[in-house]
């Protein structure tokens, strides 16, 4: 589904990742881990097409279509999802009518009839139901005056009614309390199907207790220095990343 | 230059949609103005002695007055002798029906998406199509008559209800009251003429589209409501003019007059032509709208959205005179490329328990600049009166500006008087939380801006709520980023 290689990507004049080479099939989880700074969410930006993270090399490859040649709101509309770290406010815009918004211009793309108020808002409801969802989120404006559970709550939400093929999750354990955690990823492994592909960033291993991934992928300092399975993720938090940072040294290129 | 930039900079470049000419006969007095040219305009509608003396008396004011420049706009000098000041379809036989209505005039209003056909036997509004400076149509008339409803065009009323015609005209903004008020008394081509029977509550929304369309012409409409004890009227207003080369002087002046316990709500779509992306052509529009809520609990609210026009001045205000009485200002204005705005209201307090309310939305883009003025007076007789007010600016893109002048004046210890403003920005993390989820730049710019305007377009009377949404957005289609 997903073929990146050798990425690098650069930030204000700053290199940030200095080429990863990653490859995601369809129905597959991969973690990426990494302490603070190591690029972890500038990858999932740049997958997911922020102009800000700007492609100085590499290619990725996307359901066989070069990825990096589409705009980001084309990305969306072909399937790749990514859920913010920090989901950010609109004023003003009506969470549900925000959705629909974006739901129609994904089915327009494929060729698919738009959805009426009606039947959309009986999806919502089914997809409200899952997630534990309070309706009245729905009603307020997009993230504005949420909580920071709320807010990462909501992103899975919007991933749920969006259906994509490629979802990206930006650190959405970071700020959860244990039940919001649970719920969230109830939330994801309800998603998990054979033609769906995740990338599971995140700092602690401790979501992946929930979220139970195939592959784990350690990021230093822009590149990937590990790649295993489960049993990695386990043996960083035993271990902490400082173990890395020496052990992983010689990885570098 | 950021990517948002960029792409506001596009979709900048859109062109005016409604730019185009209409080709009919125009009834053109000649260029310049003097008293003759005042005369020959009274003469050309027909008007009474007490009229023409009254416009005579405004063009003396006129001249003897100079024009304000404590705007925060600038233009090039307006040369007041080299505009006509009376344009008509040469046509002038009364209609009875839309379908004699010229059927270039009536493809003209169809470019611009205005069914008037279909609002007829839809929507429940009447129309009263001014073409330049002549209605072309009237609907409803007989309908509205039924309740003692007078909705007609100005020269009408002033052929067919003289004495009220008489009694209100200039008495709340008079003929001396600033520079482009007085230039409009003497010159006042036509406009909207409406008064509600005591007790009738108008059963439909009044509706005027205005359209400049002769070259040269300045537009000079008037308009006059009155509502009487325990009335209530709501009234439309929307405009959209074809590109021109020249710039367009248009100064109306509106009044509306709220005895006790009545209530006016003006609502505002205005689209004049803004100019070229380079600054060039697009209408002055200079205009003095007041409201004077007379009688006690009487209640005028006046709701715009600004999104053309080169330069535009405007303050829609009330004067508070009765006990309890109310006034609101709900205001959305946008300037673009090199829009100027310089809009805002003033809330003047006079009687006790009064209270006004003002939320003002400005949206800048390209080069646009964008003020906020507002006064709040509270007379020394206005005991207990409150005010609240509220101005918020977007900014979309980096070469826009936005500016707020209130101004207090409060001569009564016992008013509350709250101004709250803030200055936000379209945001690259907005837009791009928008496309990643599948919404076009277009799309979530729009999606941004009917959010920073939601208070405003909620007061808005449905329909009218739409149109000004597209409004929005064509004229953003140039500026949103």
């Amino acid at each position: 589904m997903l073929d990146v290689k050798n990425l690098k990507v650069r930030v204000d004049d700053k290199e940030i990742l200095h080429g990863i080479t990653l490859s995601v099939k369809a129905g597959e989880v991969h973690a990426i881990m990494g302490p603070n700074g190591s690029g972890k969410s500038t990858f999932a930006r740049a997958l997911a097409g922020h102009p800000g993270y700007e492609v100085t090399g590499g290619q990725v490859t996307y359901k066989g279509r070069d990825l990096l040649d589409m705009d980001a709101d084309e990305r969306a509309r072909e399937g790749v999802f990514m859920a913010f770290q920090y989901p950010v406010e609109i004023p003003g815009v009506n969470n549900a009518y925000f959705l629909k918004a974006a739901l129609n211009a994904k089915r327009k793309h494929q060729g698919l009839e738009e959805l009426d108020a009606m039947d959309f808002m009986a999806l919502m409801k089914e997809k409200a139901k899952i997630l534990d969802v309070d309706e009245k989120m729905l009603q307020r404006s997009v993230n504005e005056g949420f909580s920071g559970g709320e807010k990462k709550r909501n992103e899975i939400f919007h991933m749920a009614v969006l259906e994509p093929s490629l979802a990206v999750l930006d650190e959405t354990d970071s700020g959860l309390d244990i039940d919001a955690l649970r719920i969230v990823s109830q939330g994801v492994n309800a998603m998990r199907s054979p033609d769906r592909a995740f990338i599971v960033v995140t700092h602690y291993q401790r979501l992946l207790n929930y979220i139970v991934p195939d592959f784990v992928h350690v990021l230093s300092d822009g590149v990937l220095v590990r790649s295993g399975g489960r049993e990695l993720a386990l043996e960083l938090e035993e271990k902490g990343y400082s173990w890395l940072e020496t052990s992983g040294a010689g990885a570098r290129t | 230059m950021s990517t948002a930039t960029k792409t506001i900079e596009d979709l900048a470049n859109t062109e005016y949609k409604y730019g185009f000419v209409t080709d009919v006969e125009q009834d053109i007095v000649p260029v310049g103005l003097d008293e003759d040219v005042v005369r020959l305009i009274s003469s050309k509608k027909g008007e009474p002695e007490w009229l023409l003396d009254w416009r005579l008396k405004a063009f003396r004011a006129w001249l003897k007055m100079t024009e304000p420049h404590w705007q925060n706009v600038t233009y090039a000098p307006i040369d007041y002798q080299g505009v006509s000041y009376y344009a008509a379809p040469s046509e002038k036989k009364k209609l009875n029906s839309l379908d004699e209505v010229d059927p270039e005039i009536r493809a003209t209003f169809n470019k611009l998406g205005i069914p008037i056909e279909e609002q007829k036997l839809l929507s429940n509004v009447a129309v009263d199509a001014v073409f330049d400076s002549v209605s072309v149509a009237t609907t409803f008339r007989s309908k509205l008559a039924e309740l003692g409803i007078i909705f007609c065009s100005f020269s009408e009323a002033v052929k067919d209800h003289p004495e009220l015609v008489r009694q209100y005209l200039g008495s709340v903004v008079p003929h001396t009251d600033n520079y482009f008020a007085a230039l409009n008394s003497a010159v006042f081509s036509d406009g909207s003429f409406v008064y509600i029977p005591k007790g009738t509550r108008c059963p439909m929304e009044l509706s005027t589209y205005f359209r400049i369309n002769a070259k040269n012409t300045g537009q000079f409409e008037r308009t006059l409501i009155i509502a009487d004890e325990g009335s209530h009227v709501s009234y439309l207003e929307g405009c959209t003019a074809p590109m021109r080369d020249e710039n367009q002087l248009h100064a109306a002046v509106v009044e509306l007059v709220a005895h006790a316990d009545a209530t006016i709500k003006y609502s505002t779509v205005q689209n004049w032509y803004p100019g070229d992306k380079h600054g060039k052509g697009g209408i002055y529009n200079f205009v003095t709208k007041r409201g004077i809520c007379k009688g006690n609990r009487s209640k005028i609210t006046w709701t715009q959205v600004e999104t053309g026009s080169a330069v535009t001045w405007k303050y829609p205000s009330c004067i508070l005179q009765g006990d309890d009485s109310v006034g609101e200002f709900y205001s959305v204005a946008v300037t673009n490329n090199f829009q100027q705005a310089d809009t805002g209201t003033k809330m003047i307090h006079l009687g006790k328990n009064t209270r006004s309310t003002i939320v003002s939305k400005g949206i800048s883009a390209g080069k646009g600049q964008n003020t906020y003025r507002g006064a709040v007076k509270i007379g020394k007789n206005a005991a207990n009166a409150r005010n609240y007010s509220q101005c918020d600016s977007l900014l979309i893109g980096d070469r826009c500006g936005a500016h707020t002048f209130p101004y207090l004046e409060i001569k009564n210890t016992t008013a509350k008087v709250e101004h709250e403003a803030s200055t936000s920005k379209i945001g690259e993390d907005q837009m791009f939380y928008c496309e990643s989820r599948g919404i076009t730049k277009e799309d979530a710019i729009n999606m941004i801006v009917s959010g920073f305007c939601k208070d405003v377009f909620r007061e808005l009377p449905m329909e009218f709520a739409v149109e000004a949404q597209k409004l929005l957005g064509i004229s953003l289609e140039g500026s949103v980023g």
